[in-house]
Order: structure tokens, then C-alpha cells, then sequence
């Protein structure tokens, strides 16, 4: 029988879904944060008073777990300071003065590829993450050890984030890239199953893969119950193909790839033209912005710069996000720059910026009806402020995927998902 | 920009729902019963109703000053749990003795255990089994109860006993004639009508049944509680009713068991969390319920079987866990 995973109704706020992408002019400066993944931050390759251009490598590392990093403008590198990422990881950034020409490295080519070595590599090289938020190497999640079990690519078009709207624009402006970069993927790892999932507020994007999947074998648009958080891993595996990625595993394990629709889209981009990843479409929205649009912005570009391109602040903002509402961080000022694995710069005024003001639980039990992976809240918030690590562990606070469900309907306002991820820190503490 | 940013944990959204919007939905689904209760059983029984209330919500202020904690009165939990505890007592049931009910259920019950969540039992069912035992008289004389009557247009007054204690009482002696019995057709127990809109002997608020079905399924509507307990406790006595040879109708509707079934049990703070939980509480609910009235000394049940399970609800909830999704057995 399928379970029901629970998540919960959140209003949508896709006002910017029809907005169609515009192209921000290079900025007077750019600042590209050394870790824009998950995994080793990397070191730089160039030094301060270098001239850079368009797609040139700017950092790299020897560690596995690591992507390199381009420049997205031509100009001269300025400083390489420290920096404290928004998620609170300190690395470093290379801050280039740009010279509004753009002028594009000669290296720039399109890869050879004629094998999967080759693929693995080039994707490895053109510096792409999962850009639906984790950050995720795609070369590394491309390459599973067990390929040969694998038979289904899952493409992430739930955007079910409030607000976000960049994948729809992704799936409507691009769609011919998304199958060509689906294609792709399918021919190098020897995939016979497609299914690309939306959720149902997305009528255009739906209608559009549709016709671009119909008559093509294997391939289907799985359509979605908007319902947070349908795009979150586990659940848009099991939404569309009831398997279930245990503890501990991968989605490979189950013998699926799932891949944000921007990222397999921008796997054929870079197979035709070799620029690696330089820019990104991201949502600006909120109260706070006077004109709300999707905006193909420079990597690097601050979060200042793109605003004043979507008309400046139409009210002073009181909290500025990075990312959606649900999942999103809140940053303390307009100075950061957007990373690879940005979609979403959300400006709200006073009144739309959410300060909770705890109360004791009531023990409601929302918390457990709303968690997509079943877990229950409220006993782990009982269990981190009584530091009980045995109890954290048989409430498999691991599992939590911090999306927010259980603090969004918590009538107490408590901070479930804060205390979630300090349990699961405290359970690593532990061994 | 010139105002600092917020910075803060996501989620950055949040839907209204709050502890305080939560306890005035519970007030106002009981409002109708306090309505109904002022028609049928006088002016006595909203003067009794506003007592509990006031008491209630000065004692938890005082507590608050006294140990000099912020105040708490704001969640309104203390509004409910003064309604709920008039609702459990007869309408001519002396103010000062109310007043100690409500320094009971507050004071003792819970906020000496640490407030609003962390009490471990129903406060307002503690303070009535505490008054039950401490002032039987008041609470438990047929001449403590009155009994609406209505005729000629108006309702008139005449004390006697709740019909569960001409229903529990008959019974002892003839166990199996009872199942066949039809309402109304023994002394002092009332016929369907009457039973659901509160012609009857009882507590103030637990006689009219409409009014509190009504509150009832407007909390569920408002998904502020879940139908599981009070389906399957309601459910539990009808079948043991039944099995057992008693009139399952008159066990719902004569004593204090619709109220108790979606007012009482379904207390946060003291019944299970998960689905698997509720319906393990509200089962045991049920089971005591009939077992106290049916085999014990007392006519009344409802609220001993809730306490009793209030007590084992951190053990349900031990046995009651989630199965995590995708989770491996430890």
C-alpha cells in the first residue's frame, strides 16, 4: 500500500512564473566564494592582479569531493580574502574588478567526449553542481559504483519551494536543452527510463515536456501534488516510483538518478559549447523588491547588484533570503554573491519577515503529521534539550531533510528544524 | 539599507495556526453547551461557568507572579480548562468548592508540573475526581443533581438522580433483561429525545448532546482534534455495551461520555501523539468506562477511565513510534 508521506499546503507565491528571464549586465565587481558544493572548498589557481576571462579556472581541488570553479566575467582578480559563507562555513573568495567586455577564454571548446570516462570527466570539468539547492558534485552522482543497476532518470521540476519560479522559466525557455541534456546523460550511463516530475501548478511546463516526451520511448512527465516538499529527494523518488532509499543509501541504490532540470539542461550547453558554469537563473521576489523577475545573473554577482537591476528595494527590507522560504538562509546583509547553487533571492519587508516567538509544545502532535519522513519532531526537540543521544538515535533524527515542515505548522513556534539539526550534530559527536 | 537584516533558522513561513487561536477554537465549541446549559439547568449554572473561568485564569496569574515567570495567561489554555471543569459539575455545586476544583486543576495539576504541555494528566478531570472524593455530597447526591423538565412552554426544576444511576443502578440486578430494555420505559430514564437535548439530571454541561456534537465535529472541522479518539472511544462502549447486555445507546447518551470523548480525551498534552496511540488510548477509554460503570462503585466512569489512561499515555507513546521513512531497525 503507498504510505502517505505527509508534507504539508503552502501558499504559492509563484508570482514571478510568467515572467520571462532577463540577462543582468555584467556587474562592476563579482565575488566568487572557493566552495559552491558540498564537499572540500578549493584553492585558487590565479593571483591577485591577474587578468581573467569568460570561463577561465579560477580554483580547483585534488579532493574527491570537490568541483572546480570559473570566472563568469573578464577583469582583473582584486583580492583573495577570507569568507564567511551564509551557512556559517568559512573559505575564501576571489574577488574580481570587471571590465564590462567579456571577453571569453580561448580554452573555451566543447569537450570531446566518446565514452563515459570522457562524460564523467567533462562534467567534472565544466564545474556543475545540482542546482535545485544541495549543491550536490553531478560528476560524482553520475558515476555510481553500481551503474549497472541503475535504469531510471528522475529529472527534479517539482520546484515545490514557494515563490521560486527559475525552474519553471528553466523548463519553459529551455526545454529542448532539458531532453537534449537528458539524451545525454541516458546515452553515457546506459539509462532506459525518464520521468520528469512537476507539480500540478506548473499547467505551461507540464504541457510543454509532454508534447517534447510524446512518442519518445521510456520517457514520462510525471505530474505532481503541489504539496511541500515533493521535490525533496526521497520523497520525489517515492512520489514517482514508490521505491524507497533507505538509511545510509544513495538513490542509486535504488537503481535511480535524479538530477535538477537546470543541471541536466545545462549538461547539454555544455557539451555544444564548452563554457562551464558561470551563471545562474535565479527568482528575485519578495515584499521588499520593486520588480519581481527571473534574472540570468553572473556567479558571483551580490545579491545588491541584482536587486538594484530589479528596480532597488521598493520598501526597506528586513530579511533577505538565500533561496526560498521553506529551506532558504537568511543573510544578514545584501553583500553576498549568488553561488552555483542559488535560486532564489527573496527581499522581505517588516511585516512579511517571520520572527518566531517560542512558546512551551503542546504536544498538538502537528509536527508528526506534517513530517514527510515520519519522524516526530517534538519528542526530538524533548530529547535535545534534555541531551538524551540514545534517544536521538531511536528517533533516527539522521533522517530529517530539514525541510521545515514541522516549524511551519507548529502552533508553539518552535525552532523544530534548529533543534533537529542539533540533534543530528549531537548524534555525530557521539561516535 | 538602513535597518539591520533578521537573521534567523528556517523555515521562514508560517501558517496562523497558534496555541491561543487553538484553545479560543476550543472555547468557542464549547459555547453552545454553556448556552444550552444556562437554558436548561438557569442562571446558576453560567454563574457557575464564569467562576471556574475566572478562578482558573487568576490562579495561573498568580502562579506566574509568584514564581515569577512570564505570564501565561495569554494561551487561553486556562479559559478551557475553567469551562471544561464547570462543564463536569452539577449546576448547584457551591462556588468556594468550584473555586478549590479550579486551584486543583491549575495550580496543582498543572502548573506545578511545568505548565501548559508537560502536565501529565487532564486538569479539569483531576479537579472533578478530587471534588468527587472530597465532596461527595455535592457532587454525587441525587439531590445535588436537578433535572430539567420541560412542559407548558417552559422548563421547571425537580432534584433527582442522573438516569445513569437509575440505568447502572437497575442493572445489578438483572443483567441480561437491561440489554432489552427501550429508553424510557424504566423510571428516571429519559427517551432518545430527551437524552439529546439535555432533559436529564447530570453534570451541567455533559447532558446536551447536540450542543456538544456539535462543538465536537466543529473541532474536527478545524482540525484541532482528531476524530480517532472520540470515533473509537464512543465506538469501544457501544460494542461493550452491547456485548455486555446493557442499552449501548443509553451508555453514549445518559451520562458524561460525549463530552468526555471529544472535550476531555482529546487533551493535548495528555493523550498519545501518533494515530496508532490515539486509537490504543481511546479503546482503553472506552473499555474502563464501561467496566467502571457496569462493575465498580461508582455510576459515573468517564473520567476515571481518562485519568487512568492519561497516565499510561507516556507509555502508549513509548510503544507508539513512528516508523521513520526509509529508516532501519536500530
Amino acid at each position: 500500500m503507498k504510505m502517505n508521506l505527509n508534507g504539508v499546503k503552502v501558499p504559492h507565491h509563484k508570482n514571478t512564473m510568467n515572467c520571462e528571464t532577463v540577462s543582468m549586465p555584467v556587474p562592476a565587481s563579482v565575488t566568487i566564494p572557493l566552495l559552491q558544493h558540498m564537499g572540500a572548498p578549493c584553492t585558487p589557481v590565479v593571483k591577485v592582479k591577474d587578468e581573467v576571462k569568460v570561463g577561465q579556472l579560477l580554483a580547483d581541488s585534488d579532493a574527491f569531493m570537490s568541483v572546480p570553479i570559473h570566472s563568469s566575467v573578464s577583469g582583473t582578480v582584486t583580492a583573495i580574502e577570507d569568507f564567511i559563507n551564509p551557512n556559517g562555513v568559512r573559505t575564501q573568495t576571489i574577488v574580481i574588478a570587471c571590465d564590462g567586455e567579456q571577453t571569453v577564454d580561448e580554452s573555451i571548446a566543447p569537450p570531446v567526449v566518446e565514452n563515459r570516462e570522457d562524460f564523467i570527466a567533462a562534467i567534472r570539468k565544466s564545474g556543475l553542481v545540482g542546482l535545485g539547492g544541495a549543491g550536490f558534485p553531478t560528476f560524482i552522482k553520475l558515476n555510481p559504483k553500481n551503474l549497472d543497476e541503475v535504469d531510471t532518470l528522475i529529472i527534479n521540476g517539482a520546484e515545490c519551494e514557494p515563490f521560486i519560479t527559475a525552474d519553471n522559466r528553466e523548463f519553459l525557455e529551455n526545454g529542448e536543452n532539458v531532453i537534449k541534456g537528458i539524451e545525454l546523460v541516458c546515452k553515457y550511463l546506459g539509462l532506459k527510463n525518464v520521468i520528469i516530475g512537476i507539480e500540478d501548478n506548473k499547467k505551461e511546463a507540464i504541457g510543454k515536456m509532454q508534447q517534447l516526451v510524446s512518442g519518445k520511448e521510456g520517457y514520462r512527465v510525471a505530474v505532481l501534488k503541489s504539496k511541500y516538499p515533493q521535490g525533496a529527494e526521497k520523497v520525489l523518488i517515492y512520489e514517482t516510483t514508490g521505491k524507497v532509499v533507505k538509511e545510509g543509501q544513495l538513490p542509486a541504490d535504488q537503481g535511480v538518478i535524479v538530477m535538477n532540470v537546470s543541471s541536466v539542461a545545462f549538461v547539454a550547453s555544455y557539451m555544444e559549447t564548452g563554457m562551464p558554469l558561470i551563471q545562474k537563473r535565479v527568482t528575485v521576489d519578495g515584499s521588499a523588491v520593486a520588480k519581481p523577475q527571473n534574472v540570468l545573473v553572473p556567479i558571483g554577482a551580490k545579491f545588491e547588484d541584482i536587486i538594484a537591476f530589479c528596480g532597488g528595494y521598493a520598501k526597506e527590507p528586513r530579511m533577505i533570503l538565500m533561496g526560498g522560504p521553506m529551506m532558504g538562509i537568511a543573510v544578514p546583509n545584501d553583500q553576498y554573491p549568488v553561488i552555483k547553487n542559488n535560486n532564489a533571492i527573496l527581499a522581505f519587508a517588516e511585516e512579511d519577515a517571520l520572527e518566531r516567538l517560542e512558546t512551551p509544545c503542546i504536544r498538538c502532535a502537528r509536527c508528526v503529521g506534517a513530517c514527510p519522513v515520519h519522524l516526530m519532531p517534538a519528542a526530538i526537540d524533548k530529547a535535545v534539550h534534555g541531551k538524551n543521544k540514545e534517544a536521538l538515535a531511536s528517533l533516527k533524527v539522521n533522517l530529517c531533510i530539514e525541510c521545515g515542515c514541522c516549524a511551519y505548522v507548529c502552533p508553539a513556534n518552535r525552532y523544530l528544524v534548529l533543534y533537529n539539526r542539533m540533534g543530528k550534530q549531537m548524534l555525530r559527536e557521539k561516535k | 539599507m538602513k535597518n539591520k537584516l533578521l537573521v534567523v533558522t528556517s523555515p521562514h513561513l508560517k501558517d496562523p495556526v497558534t496555541t491561543s487561536n487553538i484553545m479560543l477554537t476550543v472555547v468557542v465549541a464549547l459555547i453552545p453547551t454553556a448556552i444550552a446549559a444556562t437554558l436548561l439547568f438557569g442562571l446558576r449554572a453560567l454563574m457557575l461557568i464564569c467562576v471556574c473561568v475566572a478562578s482558573c485564569i487568576i490562579f495561573e496569574y498568580l502562579y506566574d507572579v509568584l514564581t515569577k515567570q512570564p505570564n501565561t495567561i495569554s494561551d487561553c489554555s486556562a479559559v478551557v480548562t475553567g469551562m471544561l471543569l464547570a462543564f463536569n459539575l452539577p449546576s448547584t455545586f457551591p462556588f468556594w468548592m468550584a473555586m478549590v476544583g479550579c486551584f486543583v486543576a491549575i495550580v496543582i495539576v498543572k502548573m506545578l508540573f511545568g505548565g501548559i504541555g508537560k502536565n501529565f494528566a487532564n486538569p479539569a478531570i483531576t479537579a472533578r475526581v478530587v471534588l468527587l472524593v472530597s465532596f461527595s455530597a455535592a457532587m454525587g447526591d441525587a439531590s445535588a443533581f436537578v433535572t430539567p423538565a420541560f412542559a407548558d412552554g417552559k422548563i421547571s426544576h425537580i432534584a433527582g438522580a442522573t438516569p445513569l444511576s437509575a440505568i447502572n443502578t437497575t442493572q445489578v440486578s438483572g443483567l441480561g433483561e437491561i440489554g432489552n430494555m427501550a429508553l424510557g420505559s424504566v423510571d428516571g430514564v429519559p427517551n432518545v429525545f430527551e437524552l439529546l437535548f439535555g432533559l436529564r439530571g447530570g453534570s451541567l454541561g455533559e447532558t446536551c448532546i447536540i450542543t456538544l456534537l456539535i462543538g465536537g465535529i466543529y473541532l474536527i472541522y478545524k482540525k484541532v482534534i482528531s476524530p480517532i479518539i472520540p470515533l473509537t472511544y464512543i465506538g469501544t462502549v457501544f460494542v461493550m455495551s452491547w456485548i455486555l447486555g446493557v442499552n449501548p445507546i443509553s451508555q453514549i447518551l445518559a451520562g458524561g461520555l460525549v463530552l468526555g470523548a471529544f472535550f476531555m480525551a482529546t487533551d493535548y498534552s495528555t493523550s498519545p501523539v501518533t494515530k496508532k496511540g490515539k486509537v490504543i488510548f481511546a479503546i482503553g477509554c472506552g473499555l474502563l468506562t464501561i467496566v467502571i460503570r457496569l462493575y465498580g462503585q461508582y455510576v459515573e466512569g468517564v473520567s476515571f477511565a481518562i485519568l487512568l489512561m492519561n497516565i499510561l499515555t507516556p507509555l502508549i507513546d513509548r510503544w507508539t513510534k513512528t516508523k521513520p521513512f526509509g529508516g532501519l531497525a536500530k
